[in-house]
């Protein structure tokens, strides 16, 4: 267990330190700079602004520089929000697109474990076809066509939650929640619906049957275990994806989350925060991916001894 | 005294499959609509006197009127609503299935050559895909289109260059146990170099595969192209694209949602057709996978 963990550890930090060297080439390969506007600045200016964010300095230097700063888990000011560093930028915003993203990883997987083992159960019933509709619907309508719907039946003609905002009531949650749970919904109840029927076919389920094991307990405690572990592979990812916070639903939804940052930073030029956020992406990342496999060697022998 | 009747009608493989995929009606219905789509994507533009960037200022924000020249009616700019659909649609499904095939190619080639190869190339080109998936996505696209000069084909460009990575994988599981099989062993035995086999044995075997997988990248295309748009990233007005008629819909929703309902109606019944059809080609080139 624990050389499985320093190993998966060492590998995750190579990666993310290849990451870091790509992100900040790439991103200074990129024409233009965090200076570059309509507005003319006199080259004295521009000089001494650039020298303050040692942006003067060779490449190679700037890299070391910036390394030598993570190590030290500094990660620079923000050059766009001036007065601020990009820990504080990428921490203040956080807890808000934890919260929604958690409970979206929470709801998607609940409901869609649950409609995914309905459907294997019941196959080709009511319940089955309302899912696989649900799925489709899911993964076929973007995210970004049925938030603004929600919006314009929940919020404006049945004024059950609000509009948008982030306030101190639930009401304010449950859209954002939903807009962001659904696709998932759709691809975990898939996935579960397959490796659920391909499950109960399985000679170990057959066995516990025949061995007088109950029904319940043997599609809940023996198949599901087996069943569930494309999901777990699959939650790995995109728990990452989804905790650092949706652009779409935080536009749309106006939440004060990280999630507009990986296109503001990008578009201008923030080199410092697009480092912060990469790394925190790729850090989530490679964390997830590693919980994934450890919940997926403990649920199954198989996945623990290779 | 073979009786020659009751011997098997001679079949290929390929024609079996199509067979079954026409069997599917929901497949077929999806195909059927999305031609007519598409038709009316790429033709319908040409049968109205002007174009989607021209403004009629006589006509603003005019309603749905099917007895005016705009069906549809206009948005504030007097711009005709459905024509500006219509040539949104044809950027997305040129971009999706363009998009698509470029990227099923450069995936199955880097997947075919990871995965035969093997041992230390294979290590060092796979770490490379878990690299590139490791990129905040819209990061990376941002700075690709920047890198590659802004505008439509830089947009291109750094769609392909996010969305290889998913069929090399693929490929590569499939390329590595076709290496160990006899007939490989026998194309070496004979002669062959490893460009050879790659490129006679080891991809035509990946193809049903790689055309499952490819038909899904094309929805996965015209969603991510239609999600920047929406963002402001990726197609920019004036050029329409039904990401940003979304975009443009949403902010107007409350009053007139008829500009969200067309375009998101029409991005929405092609993403469904895609899926559908992606469905029955896995059924039909795959049935044990059901």
């Amino acid at each position: 267990m624990i050389r499985f963990l320093t190993k998966r550890a060492g590998d995750g930090l190579m990666t993310l330190a290849a990451l870091v060297t790509l992100t900040f080439f790439v991103m200074r390969l990129a024409p233009g700079g965090p200076f570059s506007s309509n507005r003319k600045i006199s080259p004295d200016i521009l000089a001494n602004v650039q020298a303050s964010y040692h942006l003067d300095d060779p490449l190679v230097v700037q890299f070391l520089h910036y390394v030598w700063g993570v190590v030290r888990f500094d990660f620079g000011p923000s050059i766009r929000f001036r007065d601020y560093t990009v820990s504080e930028i990428l921490l203040s915003g956080l807890p808000y697109s934890l919260t929604i993203g958690f409970w979206a990883v929470v709801v998607a997987t609940v409901v869609g474990v649950t409609l995914g083992i309905l459907g294997a159960l019941r196959r080709n019933s009511l319940i089955d076809y309302s899912a696989g509709v649900v799925a489709v619907i899911g993964i076929a309508v973007p995210i970004f066509v049925i938030a603004p719907l929600m919006q314009v039946y929940f919020a404006l003609t049945l004024g059950w939650f609000p509009v948008g905002g982030w306030g101190a009531s639930w009401r304010n949650l449950v859209l954002p929640i939903v807009a962001l749970a659904l696709p998932n919904i759709a691809y975990i109840s898939r996935l579960t619906r397959a490796a659920m029927i391909e499950t109960l076919r399985e000679n170990y389920v057959r066995t516990a049957r025949a061995k007088g094991i109950g029904r319940a307990r043997v599609i809940w405690h023996h198949a599901l275990t087996g069943a569930i572990l494309p999901v777990v592979a699959y939650l790995g990812p995109a728990t990452a994806a989804i905790i650092t916070g949706s652009i779409v639903i935080e536009t749309i939804f106006a939440l004060p989350g990280i999630g507009r940052h990986f296109v503001d930073a990008a578009l201008n030029r923030d080199y410092p925060l697009v480092m912060g956020i990469t790394i925190l992406y790729g850090g989530f990342l490679i964390v997830f991916n590693i919980l994934a496999d450890m919940l997926r060697g403990w649920l199954d022998p198989r996945v623990r001894n290779e | 005294m073979s009786d020659a009747s009751l011997a098997p009608i001679p079949r290929s493989t390929l024609s079996l499959q199509l067979r079954r995929f026409r069997q599917n009606w929901l497949a077929m219905l999806s195909v059927v609509i999305l031609l007519a789509i598409m038709a009316a994507c790429f033709l319908g533009p040409y049968l109205f006197p002007f174009d989607g960037e021209e403004a009629n200022f006589d006509a603003i924000n005019q309603g749905v009127d099917f007895t005016s020249i705009h069906l549809f009616g206009t948005d504030d700019y007097g711009r005709d609503l459905l024509v500006r659909t219509l040539e949104g649609g044809r950027v997305s499904l040129n971009i999706g299935f363009l998009g698509a095939l470029v990227a099923g190619i450069i995936g199955v080639l880097y997947g075919a050559v990871s995965g035969f190869v093997g041992g230390r190339i294979d290590r060092v080109m796979m770490r490379l895909v878990e690299v590139l998936y490791g990129f905040p996505y819209v990061i990376l696209v941002i700075l690709l289109s920047l890198l590659f000069g802004g505008g439509n084909v830089a947009l291109f460009a750094a769609l392909v260059f996010t969305l290889w990575l998913t069929p090399a994988v693929i490929v590569r599981g499939q390329a590595q146990s076709l290496a160990r099989r006899e007939f490989v062993e026998a194309a070496r035995a004979c002669g062959m170099t490893s460009r050879q086999i790659i490129l006679t044995h080891i991809v035509p075997n990946t193809m049903s595969t790689v055309i499952v997988y490819s038909s899904l990248l094309v929805p996965e295309v015209i969603l991510s192209e239609s999600f920047l748009s929406f963002l402001g990233i990726g197609i920019k007005e004036p050029q329409a694209s039904w990401g940003n008629l979304i975009q443009g819909g949403t902010a107007a929703m409350s009053t007139d949602i008829r500009l969200l309902l067309l375009p998101a109606g029409l991005l929405a019944t092609v993403l469904f057709c895609l899926n559908f059809i992606a469905d029955g080609l896995r059924d039909a080139f795959d049935p044990n996978e059901r």
